[in-house]
């Protein structure tokens, strides 16, 4: 399949290694030759350079046999008007456009449906969609949900005085008394596939699959305290910082909202008047104790630095603040990340690629592709959802006769509404929507591809 | 630096190597060649064992592979290569001493074909083919073969653009499809092709089954080796007429043909390199055609023998026809301006490639314009795009490189006491990748007598020539092997 990406910047370029590395072609459009020349040098990819929205651009690009073109260039009217010229061109093509400005997000189905494209991304809004879900559990550094919200993977971390700490994962039922699938382990970079006889340490990284009703009873059972977040810190009035508050002040929640630029703060205080905006420096530890951070449930660092939002959480830790949400930009610092033991993190550029890459693998393949894929464990894991059609192989087998490829993983079985997580007696049936988990340079095209 | 991958991408191309002796050890056998089986076996035998056992060294390297690797990789692997094929006509002892075999080698891979052979004829079958062979697989590049077969791993895709700068000539490398695997195959299918037709439009001329396919090796790979001690001089018109339209095909960017099977002829019909390039040959077949009219007994035969030597100056093959040491002094200046004129970008000839000579006459032009106009803004374009700063820099370096090596290499070369004359068109002969030059060296003599010394400056000229001179030049740099940068 021949792919065109439209704009180089990160989000393009963390699209183009992931789509280059699951064997598609992909050429790259940009308007700055410099950048072109650093990603030609870098990936297996060809550079073409001019505007993305101009028609000699695109049929230089080839657009005529392209069978999706993902606009992601820094405005979002140059998205538009580079898909809908597309369209024209080659009325086949698949488009995907990147539209980020808040003024547009309650038209996105609209404009999906007037301008003729596949999918729009918002990397913000779904930044802040999953920071608000994370906000419902506190405890979970991440949550990934599959087969309709159904089940959902979960990221705890190994506390000091946890009961988990120097506990073998076989007696882990015993101490939490409820049916969960610990699928991976991070330990520093280096990522586990466990079995029973694997003993957690404190600072370990567990992946949990578990059925969603079981959330609340296995946070309580892991004496993690769980009252529902009331009252919320937001450090910076971006995009984020704009969809978080308003999502949150809907459902009743005290929104504290910082921004430094006062022309900012008037705009937000008219956007959202449930919220409490405040003109002052997140930065600041004197400004941060005078908004009461220490009385505050969670603090979200959403400023458009890096740095800031991770000293903004580091001071947040030490106020005991029970949750606090990072926003990480850059993913090429891991170690720095887990060094600082930040909590959770959201990479808003990440999530956006993954929702693209899905549609992408959807696309790819009608018959039996992944509903559902998910990244963790700094993209070392991935979690892929597959609804079993009628030419899924083995149904009606018990597990314990199959086998699958080595590092795949059977982390979740649901029939009818009921997530199961398997055992050996377990089978597949038809319609049965299935969590599988491997490791992420294999790629597993369709659900037969997991059997050996 | 990471030299495991490096061992394992030099293995790979000795394993190739003796991979592409396989043909030549079954004519030998064929034949009852004793001393070619003997040669070619073990050359095989001893290769194979050796990058075996590399290959098992460097098994876990690390994929990351940068521009530094890149450039480093294609300039020892071009020199191995040449080293392991020379080994053949060394232990068979055709050729009795190790330098002369080297000499040969370079020139077959560099598609020179400077020969150190006083009676080619004298060559057994076997070693005929692979001296042939050897222009045949550097006419492409064997990196870029490589590229093809070798399926890239996914997670060091991304070296493999470095890999086909280096060895592919031009100012300005691009890729024909995203994929660089795919564009290594179309290349090289385009390149089968256009041999094949080659081969097939000789055997109607005639010829036998080896000349021919050895011949046309010798002239897709504009590289020049015949299989007779006159070249192509003794064969009849039509095969002579056949070699001209296959050596200047040969001359041209291959992506052009691409564009054609596309069905872009706008495109191709308005390039402008392509245009130079027919232009400077008409002209050239017209002025020395003027110039030489007495010489011949009638026009068509005129024609016939100014377009050969043309065609075969431009695309830096180096076939004869005649010898064109004894025509006048402005046909043989026509012909020298042509041997540093080049083919196209992206072709297989060699030289200074007709795309820079253009680009330079711009650079020029707007240099000019500015001196006159200081505030004056003026762009260098190609086919309508813009040229970077980035590549005419490039371009000006090259030039200074190019013309500062060819003055080293003259100097060093004029130690043996040659004419002048030979002297330096023996070096700019081999510095462009023609092969014969003129005087001593012209059409109907060789190389034989220069010393050891002379024989490897040209032998690093060549390489330098055909790598376009930085991988080669890069080597013999201190801070390459530096541990830091």
């Amino acid at each position: 399949m021949k792919i065109v990406i439209a704009g180089a910047g990160k989000v393009g370029v963390m699209l183009t290694k992931k789509l280059l590395a699951e064997g598609y072609e992909i050429t790259l459009i940009d308007h700055t030759q410099q950048v072109l020349d650093a990603c030609a040098d870098r990936f297996d990819v060809i550079g073409v350079y001019g505007n993305c929205a101009s028609m000699n651009t695109l049929l230089e690009a080839d657009i005529k046999k392209t069978d999706l073109l993902i606009a992601v260039a820094g405005e979002d009217e140059i998205n538009l008007l580079c898909c809908m010229t597309a369209h024209g061109i080659n009325p086949n093509i698949h488009t995907i456009a990147r539209i980020r400005n808040p003024e547009y997000a309650d038209q996105l189905y609209q404009m999906r449906d007037t301008f003729a494209l596949s999918l729009i991304v918002n990397p913000e809004r779904q930044a802040a969609m999953e920071i608000e879900r994370l906000l419902k559990y506190p405890g979970f550094l991440r949550r990934d949900t599959f087969a309709k919200g159904r089940v959902e993977i979960v990221e705890l971390k190994v506390m000091e005085n946890s009961v988990l700490c120097d506990a073998a994962l076989s007696s882990l039922s015993d101490l939490i008394k409820c049916k969960i699938l610990v699928c991976a382990v991070r330990r520093g970079s280096v990522v586990y596939a466990p079995d029973g006889n694997f003993v957690m340490e404190k600072g370990d990284h567990l992946y949990v699959t578990a059925a969603s009703g079981e959330l609340t009873k296995l946070l309580k059972n892991l004496g993690v305290i769980t009252h529902k977040v009331k009252r919320v810190i937001i450090c910076g009035g971006g995009k984020v910082g704009f969809y978080l508050a308003y999502r949150l002040s809907k459902t009743g929640t005290q929104v504290e909202l910082i921004e430094q630029r006062r022309e900012r703060c008037i705009e937000l205080a008219n956007y959202l008047p449930e919220v409490s905006v405040v003109n002052g420096d997140a930065s600041n530890q004197m400004f941060l104790e005078s908004e009461g951070i220490e009385q505050c449930d969670a603090l979200v660092a959403l400023t458009s630095f890096d740095e800031m939002n991770m000293i903004i959480s580091l001071y947040a830790q030490s106020y005991q603040v029970e949750q606090v949400i990072t926003k990480i930009d850059h993913t090429d610092n891991p170690t720095i990340q887990d060094i600082l033991g930040l909590g959770s993190l959201v990479n808003p550029k990440e999530l956006c690629c993954n929702q693209i890459v899905r549609y992408v693998r959807a696309m790819g393949n009608t018959s039996g592709a992944a509903l559902a894929v998910h990244s963790f464990a700094e993209g070392q894991m991935e979690a892929l959802e597959f609804r079993l059609d009628d030419e899924a192989l083995h149904c009606g087998e018990p597990l314990r006769d199959l086998t699958l490829r080595k590092n795949v993983l059977i982390a979740c079985i649901t029939r009818h509404g009921r997530p199961v997580i398997p055992d050996g007696n377990a089978s597949f049936e038809k319609d049965d929507t299935v969590v599988i988990v491997t490791r992420a340079d294999i790629v597993l095209r369709q659900f037969n591809d997991i059997f050996a | 630096m990471n030299y495991k991958m490096m061992g394992r991408f030099l293995a790979m191309i000795t394993l190739l190597d003796a991979i592409f002796m396989v043909p030549s050890l079954v004519i030998a056998v064929v034949e009852e060649d004793a001393r070619a089986m003997f040669g070619f076996g073990w050359t095989i035998l001893l290769t194979s064992v050796a990058s075996g056992v590399v290959l098992l060294l460097c098994r876990k390297a690390r994929v990351r592979f940068y521009a530094r690797e890149g450039m480093i990789s294609v300039g020892l692997g071009w020199i191995i290569m040449s080293l392991i094929g020379a080994l053949p006509f060394w232990i068979s002892r055709e050729i009795p001493h190790y330098l002369d075999a080297f000499f040969e080698t370079v020139s077959g891979f560099t598609t020179t074909g400077a020969s150190i052979l006083t009676n080619v004829e004298g060559l057994g079958d076997s070693m005929l083919y692979w001296r042939s062979f050897t222009h045949w697989i550097g006419g492409m590049g064997v990196l870029v073969f490589l590229l093809a077969v070798v399926p890239a791993s996914g997670k060091g895709s991304g070296f493999t653009m470095h890999l086909l700068r280096a060895e592919s000539p031009g100012p300005n490398v691009g890729k024909l499809v995203p994929r660089m695997r795919q564009t290594a195959m179309i290349l090289y299918i385009l390149y089968i092709i256009l041999t094949v037709l080659d081969v097939i439009f000789l055997l109607f001329g005639g010829m036998s089954a080896l000349e021919a396919v050895c011949t046309a090796f010798g002239t897709a790979g504009t590289g020049g080796f015949g299989v007779k001690n006159d070249s192509i001089a003794g064969y009849s018109p039509y095969i002579q007429n056949v070699c001209t339209v296959f050596m200047l095909l040969f001359g041209v960017n291959f992506s052009c043909y691409y564009m054609l099977i596309l069905g872009r002829f706008r495109e191709v019909f308005r390039d402008e390199e392509l245009r130079f390039y027919l232009g400077m040959i008409v002209g050239s077949i017209a002025l020395i055609a003027l110039n030489v009219r007495g010489m011949f007994s009638s026009w068509g035969e005129t024609l016939r023998h100014v377009a050969f030597q043309v065609a075969t100056i431009i695309t830096t093959t180096g076939f004869a026809t005649t010898n064109f040491d004894l025509w006048p002094t402005f046909s043989k200046t026509i012909l020298i301006i042509l041997m540093f004129c080049g083919a196209c970008a992206g072709s297989t000839g060699g030289g200074f490639k007709c795309g820079r000579v253009l680009l330079l006459f711009k650079s020029l032009n707007r240099n000019v314009q500015k001196t006159l106009n200081p505030q004056k803004i003026k762009v260098v374009r190609n086919n309508g795009h813009m040229i970077s700063e980035k590549v005419l820099d490039n371009l000006h370096i090259y030039l200074i490189a190019y013309v500062f090596l060819l003055l080293v290499s003259i100097f060093i070369v004029s130690l043996d006491g040659q004419s002048l004359t030979t002297t330096t068109t023996s070096v700019i002969a081999c510095f462009n990748n023609i092969g014969p030059g003129f005087d001593a060296v012209g059409p109907v003599e060789n190389y034989h007598m220069f010393s050891p010394l002379a024989k490897l400056v040209l032998i690093f000229d060549m390489l330098a020539g055909r790598l376009e001179i930085f991988p080669i030049l890069l080597l013999c740099a201190r801070s390459t092997w530096k541990k830091l940068i």
